[in-house]
């Protein structure tokens, strides 16, 4: 077979996060916001899920914007131009449900402002007016801010150390937008802690709110059951009713917990792969 | 070997299978059965009576001439009889390992009255491994190329089945595979120590040289639909044979817990992924040493209970609702997990899962007794008031069936389906709501077996055949 999965495009856009361009037609002709992709580098590679932060059905690529943070990431960070991925499948999932809901406010933390950022565009484009709240560590932690302000009304940048933007949480400044006036539909994307905090922020006003959740996942295509989530109680498989939820009624306590189920196991992983780059 | 009477030769053995040591083989994922030598299968053939109505072939799903097959290998004649099995059977190699033979073929073999029925499954086995290894047949005359293509939703034994049949008509066969490797459940649930990867991709390399084409990751219905493989991609004919994937949880307490694995996670992350080798990237919890407990009794249950024998667990309970005679998985893989060490607990069925800090620790579960009998005609599990108990559990494996998945049918809105969400399909064609769509395998039947899925896909090769020349 031929080689497919050739990577075109691969630059750095903050500490230990990249942007991939990958050539997958099939992908790139049907992605919309919100879907995901599951990558394997090699043949004895992890199956891991990306977000499709953007697609180009005439060249057939998709962006992938991929931070470090275990033994795969890791690998995925280093790749080169004209190298190939083993594996490319996708689009997986539900995308995200985009409408005219008015006042839209999107917020992400880290490097799930590659996964804020097309469901932004889409919201934008469906005529709504849409605020980015963009929250990171510090300022070399910010990403995609040109591509953020692009795709939206306002961006409201803040940090934990008060490097760049507002010093301080994405929820203060969610907080003041909701003081201020009229939220409509707000969504969400990043820490687990942060989705979690999103959620309650937004809860006692009852705003519809949606966030992308990030389980652990194997095949992505509904076989395995390992990326369920409890919504409401229920059982949900992410890869195929999510991963978009109802915030207000994820249990994230589970969900965060679940997603240490390998920690041991992955950084030894993590170790071994940073150790072979560094050689 | 001299004619023997009808007499004599019911008055012989069986010929057992040669296997490993169970403690040797417990701890590996090398094969279980060793295979006959050519001395055994003609001995074990010879054992056949050549009955007038050869009954045993009522009992095979597919309709393999058996007594024929059976009268070749006694006279040694390995290629005729190789012959024989593939004009019903395109897998046998795989058949002979994994059919329930215990309620088909051997099961029909008058001889099993006697309790010695004749090894159909295990000579199928002989004649097909020694076919593959020593190439003795020629492959079939492929038919010239039409200009007709066809489109296969899936690789398992339904889709491949069914790709074969259409590749040997002329017909552009592309096969559409959603992950990574060829094969389905053959290649991420069932064990390498019951049915070698490498006769999956003996068989798959054959169907490359009639001219099927594979491409794997694509899911169709996710991105590419049904739709657009005739109207864009200009397929005449599509066969869906998507399988039955998606794991059914019992709904207790506790199924979120850390531990708490379905046996289709499980067992693709140790078949497909190579989750115990060390190169793999992929984790699997640690078993050993730990205590697993396997829900169900299918072979799904089995395959998942000896796969962590393998990875060092111990004990392996698995917990069956009902009691050994309604147990459905192989009556061989059965005995062979005893053999190794699978406890196997009849009449208790789990009521929650209890954990600590996130992490499954014991799973309680609740006796049953047998009542009457349900729809499927099996005694209905009963629960007995108050009795239940609690057991250490390191790892729970849930097994107790698939539904089909749905991200196909929930993308093409004309596809009939049942209330179970299978696929609606005419019984003699396999042809589905949408003329020139046809279906076959576990998405029309829910969770069945290899042999009635390859049937299936053969059948619907038949009907699409049809269908492309008219
Ligand atoms: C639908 C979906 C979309 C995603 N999109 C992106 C994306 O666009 N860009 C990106 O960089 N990452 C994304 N992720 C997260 C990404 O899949 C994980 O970071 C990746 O699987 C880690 O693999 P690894 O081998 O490098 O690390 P591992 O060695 O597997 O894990 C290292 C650490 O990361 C944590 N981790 C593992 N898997 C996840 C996960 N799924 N989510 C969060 N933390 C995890 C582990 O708990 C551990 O602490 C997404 C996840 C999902 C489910
Ligand atoms: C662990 C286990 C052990 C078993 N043991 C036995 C046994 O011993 N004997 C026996 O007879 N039977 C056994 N079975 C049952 C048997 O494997 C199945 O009945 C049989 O594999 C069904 O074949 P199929 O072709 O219909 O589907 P599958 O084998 O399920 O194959 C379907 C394929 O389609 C792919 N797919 C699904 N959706 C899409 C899509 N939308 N686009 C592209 N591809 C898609 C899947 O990834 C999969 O590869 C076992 C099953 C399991 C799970
Ligand atoms: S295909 Fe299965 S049922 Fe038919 S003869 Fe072979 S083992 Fe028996
Ligand atoms: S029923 Fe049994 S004995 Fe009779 S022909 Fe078939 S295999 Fe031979
Ligand atoms: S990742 Fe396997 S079912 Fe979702």
């Amino acid at each position: 077979m031929d080689r497919r999965f050739a990577i075109c495009g691969a630059s750095t856009i903050g500490p230990d996060i990249v942007r991939l361009v990958v050539e997958a037609p099939r992908v790139a002709a049907h992605a919309q916001p919100g879907q995901f992709v599951i990558v394997r580098v090699n043949d004895h590679g992890e199956r891991i899920p990306l977000t499709i932060c953007d697609s180009d059905p005439e060249a057939g690529t998709i962006t992938l914007v991929v931070q470090a943070v275990g033994s795969t990431t890791t690998q995925l960070n280093v790749m080169t131009i004209g190298e190939h991925l083993a594996d490319v499948l996708g689009p997986l999932g539900t995308p995200t449900g985009i409408d005219r809901f008015g006042a839209c406010v999107v917020v992400a933390g880290g490097v799930g402002t590659a996964i804020v950022l097309p469901v932004a565009r889409a919201l934008t484009r469906a005529g709504n007016r849409v605020t980015a709240i963009v929250g990171a560590r510090n300022e070399d932690h910010l990403i995609l801010l040109n591509e953020m302000r692009d795709a939206t009304n306002e961006v409201i940048i803040t940090t934990d150390d008060g490097s760049a933007g507002r010093h301080g949480l994405v929820t203060d400044a969610l907080g003041t937008l909701l003081a201020e006036g009229d939220v409509d539909y707000v969504f969400t994307a990043g820490p687990i802690p942060m989705m979690q905090a999103v959620a309650g922020t937004t809860r006692d006003k009852r705003i519809l709110t949606v966030a992308s959740l990030n389980p652990l996942m194997v095949d992505g295509t509904g076989m395995c059951g390992g990326c369920r989530v409890t919504v409401g109680g229920e059982s949900k498989f992410a890869c195929i009713d999510g991963p978009d939820f109802d915030a207000h009624a994820v249990d994230f306590i589970t969900l965060s917990k679940r997603n240490t189920a390998y920690l041991e196991f992955e950084s030894c992983r993590f170790d071994e792969a940073t150790e072979a780059i560094d050689a | 070997m001299p004619e023997l009477t009808k007499r004599e030769r019911m008055k012989m053995e069986r010929t057992d299978m040669p296997m490993r040591d169970a403690c040797d083989r417990a701890t590996d994922f090398e094969e279980v059965n060793l295979g006959y030598t050519s001395a055994m299968a003609v001995l074990e053939a010879s054992r056949c009576i050549e009955c007038k109505r050869a009954v045993c072939i009522d009992g095979c799903p597919v309709g393999i001439r058996i007594d024929d097959f059976l009268r070749y290998v006694a006279e040694g004649d390995i290629a005729s009889a190789a012959a024989v099995i593939h004009e019903d059977n395109l897998f046998p190699a795989i058949c002979g390992r994994v059919c329930p033979q215990e309620s088909q073929c051997e099961g029909a073999c008058v001889l099993d009255k006697k309790g010695r029925p004749i090894a159909i499954g295990h000579l199928e086995r002989f004649v097909a491994d020694r076919e593959r290894t020593r190439s003795l047949t020629e492959p079939p005359r492929l038919t010239p190329p039409t200009d007709r293509k066809v489109a296969v939703i899936g690789s398992g034994p339904a889709g491949l089945a069914c790709a074969g049949d259409l590749a040997r008509e002329g017909h552009a066969v592309t096969v559409f595979e959603a992950l990574h490797e060829l094969g389905g459940v053959l290649v991420y649930g069932i064990p390498e120590f019951r049915l070698p990867k490498e006769i999956v991709a003996s068989e798959i390399s054959r169907l490359e040289k009639r001219g099927v084409r594979f491409e794997t990751d694509v899911l169709i219905g996710s991105g590419t639909t049904l739709e657009e493989l005739t109207s864009e991609e200009g397929f005449d004919a599509v066969f869906i044979g998507t399988g039955a994937g998606l794991p059914r949880f019992p709904g207790i307490e506790g199924e979120e817990l850390i531990g708490v694995y379905s046996a289709n996670e499980f067992l693709t992350r140790v078949n497909l992924m190579k989750a115990h080798e060390s190169e793999s990237e992929t984790p699997v919890y640690d078993l050993y040493g730990r205590s697993v407990v396997v829900i169900g009794g299918g072979n799904t249950a089995v395959d998942a209970a000896r796969t962590s024998l393998r990875l060092g667990a111990d004990p392996v309970k698995m917990l069956y609702r009902r009691s050994d005679s309604e147990m459905p998985a192989r009556r061989e893989e059965i005995e062979h997990a005893i053999e190794e060490g699978v406890e196997i607990r009849y009449l208790v069925a789990p009521t929650s899962f209890n954990g600590v800090d996130g992490w499954l620790e014991s799973v309680t579960i609740q006796e049953m007794r047998l009542g009457e009998p349900d729809e499927s005609g099996r005694a209905r599990p009963e629960a007995i008031k108050g009795a239940f108990e609690t057991i250490e559990a390191a790892v729970a494996i849930i097994a107790i069936g698939n539904s089909p998945n749905p991200v196909l049918t929930r993308s093409t809105p004309d596809l009939a389906t049942t209330k179970w969400g299978t696929i609606e399909v005419d019984e003699g064609t396999g042809e589905t709501s949408i003329p020139g769509v046809f279906a076959g395998g576990d998405i029309t039947t829910g969770g069945a077996t290899v042999i009635l899925a390859l049937g299936a896909g053969r059948k619907a090769a038949a009907a699409i055949n049809e269908y492309l020349v008219s």
